[in-house]
């Protein structure tokens, strides 16, 4: 009966929606569905075999976290020959509660990051993306979810990641996309993610993390096309407390959506290796 | 006595599994009823389902195999005995570990005996089959079309031109550059290791993961028509179906870059995947591409049930062997040139 429930669904989906649901909707939806401590609503997702909510589908982030998840103004970009095409777009921030408690040392680094991002930004270098990074850069990802192991598929550099519903381990070596385990919490699905190295960043801004990092993510359905996505990070070498950022994340109903291959390492060999190109006449 | 081994190496975040798995030809054990007879099995298989009513192949696999795309030309014969076969992977585990001779070049390398990287220390299927193509029956690649000839020699000019592989990044082959590898395909073939991979399904999905470059292959099975003709991807449009117990992908819309054993881009691609007994699945594929061969060809391939989780194969993000390569051969360039003009006595 739930199959056949979604598969009614989508059906309806393909001819009634448009590609992205409105912002405005979205953002009244999402109100909708979180109190002021961030609690969830009422809404019950449709099922998968296995009586848990069904958040399998393509999801995209829509808002400017990717460039800075603190509250930003617009700015230039740092390839000047790509002038307005590569500006930063302006963003109120996906952050909780105020700034991004870093320790002090942390907080020059951060800064050094972000004027040094041209050459040390691993997003340039087509790296891994890391966990949240990953969530909520432009580009879809899919939910693949069965009982045992949900997937998270992204487009940008084929980052995937498996949380692991029943077979919780620790972490067996660091990784850039981490060590997931899963669980449900009735309508949440919270993941638990350890064991990252020190080499990913949170966005184009330089904000970073050491291999202390700990993430724990809470997607929640708060509608038919629209997730909650919360991230809690601690990480005690480089924050004076655990912080959080939320934001809304929505399901690309466009009828042909799917994750299209984004082989970028081809992209950036020039960037990282073409200095070393035999030189003509040597 | 099941192993994962992780090696770390150099500071990397390599993740390198190596699997022992209960049937191991070379250790002279018992080989399942459905290898002895090449993916056959000798009772009916029932064959388990998924939730939503499709074929279950969900789990991990390998498609580690001794046997060779095409027949080696001094075989005539479809099939070896038992023997035969254990006698050949011996012989070859043998001469993949003569390439660990301590204080060599490669030893530093891969030490392939001390880290159960030769195939015959992982799991596998074994398979009797002297190629994994079937068809034509001689078990070879037929020959080209006079197209498939020209394109062939144009495309090795056109690689001359480019020069020595060490004199320029594109010049490397696709796998060294940790772009696309022979197990991602399609169609999907073993090396010499890491050939693991996780199937998952859901309605409407059947989800591949590849070990080996983090991979993944999404195949849609709800019928949707392939990608436009313009939108082409190394690994193709890709579309599934069940035909009975056996998911169907079809995949077009090849680039020039991979180019499977001289296709052309516009190769069409027909993989079935069986699960033939609960630890093999038989994987065939059809090689269809009128500009390259006159008539299609098709190979198979038993895989093995296998043992997870798989891991983290950051390949691109540790791949200091590409960039040694490359600033090696321009250290040489350097030292002949200050060689050449020094002035001789």
């Amino acid at each position: 009966m739930a199959v056949m429930h979604r598969e009614i669904y989508q059906v309806r989906d393909r001819f009634k929606r448009s590609t992205i649901v409105p912002v405005a909707m979205a953002t009244v939806l999402s109100l909708f569905a979180t109190g002021a401590a961030g609690q969830t609503s009422t809404y019950k997702a449709p099922r998968s075999a296995d009586g848990k909510p069904n958040l399998n589908g393509i999801w995209q982030a829509l808002n400017e976290a990717s460039w800075d998840v603190e509250g930003h103004a617009a700015a230039p970009g740092i390839v000047t020959a790509l002038g307005a095409a590569a500006a930063v777009p302006p963003g109120m921030g996906v952050v909780e509660g105020g700034p991004i408690p870093y320790q002090p040392a942390a907080a020059a680094k951060k800064k050094e990051n972000f004027e040094k991002r041209l050459t040390l930004d691993p997003e340039i270098k087509c790296y891994l993306p890391g966990v949240p990074r990953a969530t909520y850069m432009p580009f879809p990802f899919q939910i693949i979810q069965t009982q045992k192991y949900i997937m998270m598929v992204h487009t940008f550099a084929r980052a995937v990641r498996t949380i692991y519903m029943d077979d919780h381990k620790e972490a067996p070596a660091d990784s850039w996309m981490g060590w997931s385990n899963g669980h449900w919490e009735g309508e949440t699905l919270v993941v638990d993610t350890t064991g990252f190295n020190d080499q990913t960043w949170f966005d184009r801004a330089g904000n970073f993390h050491s291999d202390a990092l700990h993430v724990v993510e809470r997607f929640t359905a708060t509608g038919p096309d629209h997730l909650l996505y919360e991230a809690t990070i601690e990480d005690p070498k480089v924050f004076t407390r655990p912080w959080k950022m939320s934001m809304p994340i929505y399901r690309r109903v466009d009828k042909s959506a799917q994750i299209m291959d984004f082989r970028c390492v081809e992209f950036v060999e020039d960037l990282i290796y073409g200095h070393l190109r035999k030189q003509p006449g040597k | 006595m099941n192993h994962r081994f992780l090696v770390s190496a150099s500071g990397l975040i390599v993740l390198i599994a190596g699997m022992l798995l209960p049937t191991m030809p070379a250790a002279g054990q018992a080989t399942s009823a459905a290898a002895k007879t090449n993916g056959t099995p000798a009772k009916p298989y029932t064959q388990p389902r998924t939730p939503d009513g499709q074929p279950d192949l969900q789990g991990f696999w390998t498609n580690t195999t001794y046997t060779p795309l095409e027949r080696p030309k001094d075989v005539n014969k479809e099939f070896f005995t038992q023997e035969e076969a254990l006698e050949l992977i011996k012989k070859a585990a043998e001469v993949e570990g003569e390439q660990t001779e301590p204080g060599t070049i490669l030893d530093v390398h891969y030490d392939f005996t001390q880290f159960g990287l030769d195939r015959s220390q992982g799991g596998f299927s074994l398979n009797l089959r002297t190629s994994m193509i079937v068809d034509p029956p001689g078990g070879r690649i037929p020959p080209m079309t006079a197209a498939g000839q020209k394109r062939a020699a144009e495309r090795a000019e056109a690689r001359k031109r480019m020069g020595a592989a060490t004199d320029a990044v594109q010049n490397q082959s696709l796998s060294v550059r940790c772009i696309l590898m022979d197990r991602d395909g399609p169609p999907m073939l073993a090396g010499a290791y890491n050939n693991n991979y996780q199937f998952v399904q859901i309605p409407g999905y059947v989800m591949i993961l590849v070990e080996m470059l983090h991979d993944v292959r999404i195949i849609p099975l709800d019928g949707r028509p392939q990608m436009p003709q313009n939108v082409r991807q190394m690994m193709g449009s890709s579309r599934g179906r069940w035909e009975g117990n056996t998911l169907v992908i079809e995949t077009t819309n090849f680039t020039d870059k991979t180019a499977f054993q001289g296709a052309s881009e516009n190769m069409r691609l027909t993989e079935r995947f069986t699960r033939v007994a609960e630890d093999t699945m038989r994987y065939q594929f059809t090689v269809d591409d009128p500009a390259t061969w006159a008539k299609p060809w098709t190979a198979e391939t038993p895989w093995k049930k296998s043992i997870g989780p798989l891991f983290e194969h950051a390949c691109h993000e540790g791949n200091y062997g590409l960039y040694n390569t490359l600033a090696g051969a321009r250290a040489e360039e350097k030292r002949a040139a200050e060689g050449a003009n020094k002035p001789s006595k």
